[in-house]
């Protein structure tokens, strides 16, 4: 009995081996570290992050590395105090941000925000004054827009959010939104309203986008990584992961993957546009 | 004489309470301290009376106030009477084995975790109130209300159930031998005997709904506006400290939340001072 046990223990640590070399990859130059990378804020680069760091620890368990939401605010802010190591951010820190915790930026890839609806609505075209007077409330029924007649539910982010940002400046030329908005914490909270809601509207990473929304186009430009790259849809930011200072150690070495071709390519699988 | 072992549990059930006690206060300090540039610069009524709007400089925090009320108090109401009858199930109208079943089905929700709740929420009750209004979301103030009811009822059944067991036999026999209908029951014996129970079940319940933050935060719509209807989505104070935790330390958003603690930590003394002296001036009577 115990020798059977013993057997599929070794066998099972074998195939764990065999696993972790075989997805090693660039993940190599990870070889022989351990320690810890701590990792929040910016809720559309999770997926990158996160393959990221299953690619990194199966290949070599004596790392661990724990990824947080909270926002772009909130990547910011831990960053430069010290709680985590790397903050990510889906807008540019701003000067005073920088100054204040000397910030050092990494940006790794590029990401459009595009609008999104429910897949079963007609609407997939808007113009830019259309959905500066649906998010202040001006227009609140779909019917004027050639849609159904019902009301048009509203979907934000809170302050903290990187993609409302960029959204709100390039999208909206920082005009209002809403009092009747409602918020959602995080790109995926965001994707799962709106693919709930036949009548809502919203706006999510381009990254985050797939069958369960629908992209509208804005001006007539569909929101896709084609035409984010091509730089004829202009809702576009950096993905930004943030440092205190210079990086060092594992920390450095993570920042390093994501631009290796390995890291570049999770970012392009994930929606998004590599920088490399 | 007392045993060393008696003086040795009485010192460390003393400590326990000393630590919960002094736990609960420096929670209250820590929030006087933090808002003190609040209550010194005079802010913290137009606070209370203004409404979010930190684009315009505005960081009112009064529809969150008006969120958190109508959400918690809507919530205690459904709650109220389905827990009421549920008790008087478990405790009187069903037989044996169901009676006990029921009642660990209710302890078990106890331990359910909110997060369950909010999910669930999401995916079965908001499309159906989304059908039910034909506007709106789906994601509001009835929705939250609901789930909530869902959330504390247990807490209420097992409470009104502990004090429904107290009730003496003899009492209960003495209804059976008067001839008294099951209805009479609840509402001449249970009732006035169990209060005191009942009292402690509802400001847990109430507490629990005025603290509670994931149901809100995943079910209300967190829309910063004055509550006009059932069908509107509002945000309550525990769900905008959430979503405003993140903003940077300096801000005045920032700052605001110790406010928004301070109105919470307020509710939940004077909703437990109300309602204790409800249970104990009743009690004289």
């Amino acid at each position: 009995m115990k020798t059977k046990f013993f057997s599929c223990f070794v066998a099972a640590l074998f195939v764990c081996f065999l696993a972790g070399t075989v997805h090693a990859g660039a993940a190599e130059m990870f070889a022989g570290q351990k320690g810890e990378i701590r990792i929040a804020g910016g809720t559309a680069h999770i997926p990158v992050m996160k393959t990221a760091a299953e690619r990194i620890m199966t290949a070599y368990p004596e790392i661990r590395i724990s990824i947080a939401g909270g926002g772009s605010g909130v990547g910011i802010k831990q960053a430069g105090e010290g709680l985590v190591d790397i903050g990510n951010s889906g807008r540019k820190p701003t000067d005073e941000e920088i100054a204040k915790y000397g910030l050092k930026l990494f940006q790794w890839a590029v990401d459009g925000v595009g609008i999104a609806v429910h897949p079963s609505n007609p609407v997939k075209s808007l113009t830019k004054d259309q959905v500066k007077d649906i998010f202040s409330g001006k227009t609140d029924n779909w019917k004027v827009l050639g849609g159904p007649d019902k009301g048009i539910n509203i979907y934000t982010r809170d302050e903290a959010s990187g993609t409302r940002e960029v959204f709100w400046e390039k999208a909206l030329s920082k005009g209002s939104i809403s009092e009747k908005a409602n918020f959602s914490v995080s790109n995926g909270a965001m994707k799962s309203a709106i693919a709930n809601d036949p009548f809502g509207i919203g706006y999510v990473s381009v990254g985050h986008m797939d069958e369960t929304v629908a992209p509208v186009a804005l001006d007539g430009v569909v929101p896709s990584v084609e035409t984010v790259k091509n730089g004829s849809y202009a809702v576009a930011r950096g993905l930004y992961s943030n440092t205190k200072g210079e990086p060092a150690g594992l920390t450095k070495l993570f920042i390093d993957y994501l631009f290796t071709p390995e890291g570049q390519k999770i970012a392009e699988e994930n929606g998004f546009i590599p920088v490399k | 004489m007392r045993k060393g072992s008696d003086i040795a549990v009485e010192g460390f059930l003393f400590f326990s309470v000393l630590i919960s006690a002094v736990l609960t206060i420096s929670v209250f300090v820590f929030m006087l301290i933090f808002g003190l540039p609040l209550l010194t610069e005079g802010r913290l009524f137009s606070l209370v009376t203004d409404t979010w709007r930190p684009g315009n400089g505005f960081y009112g925090i009064q529809p969150m106030i008006a969120g958190t009320l109508l959400i918690s108090s809507l919530s205690v109401i459904i709650a109220f009477p389905v827990s009421m009858g549920c008790t008087f199930l478990i405790t009187v109208l069903a037989p044996g084995p169901f009676a006990a079943f029921l009642k660990k089905t209710v302890q078990l929700m106890t331990g359910i975790p909110t997060v369950i709740y909010g999910f669930v929420g999401i995916f079965l009750l908001v499309p159906f109130i989304r059908e039910f209004f034909q506007k709106g979301s789906g994601m509001c103030i009835l929705t939250a209300s609901l789930m909530l009811a869902l959330l504390i009822a247990p807490t209420m059944i097992l409470f009104f159930a502990d004090s429904f067991e107290r009730v003496p036999l003899s009492y209960l026999r003495a209804v059976d031998a008067l001839g008294g209908t099951p209805v009479q029951k609840l509402l001449y014996v249970f009732l006035p005997c169990a209060r005191s129970g009942i009292w402690s079940g509802v400001i847990l319940a109430l507490g629990r709904a005025l603290g509670d933050t994931l149901i809100a935060l995943m079910l209300a719509g967190n829309a910063v506006q004055m509550p006009g209807s059932l069908s509107d989505s509002a945000r309550t104070l525990t769900a905008h400290i959430a979503l405003v935790i993140a903003a940077d330390y300096d801000s005045p958003e920032f700052r605001s939340v110790f406010a928004c603690g301070m109105v919470l930590y307020l509710f939940t003394v004077i909703e437990v001072i109300i309602l204790r002296t409800l249970a104990r001036g009743r009690k004289a009577d």
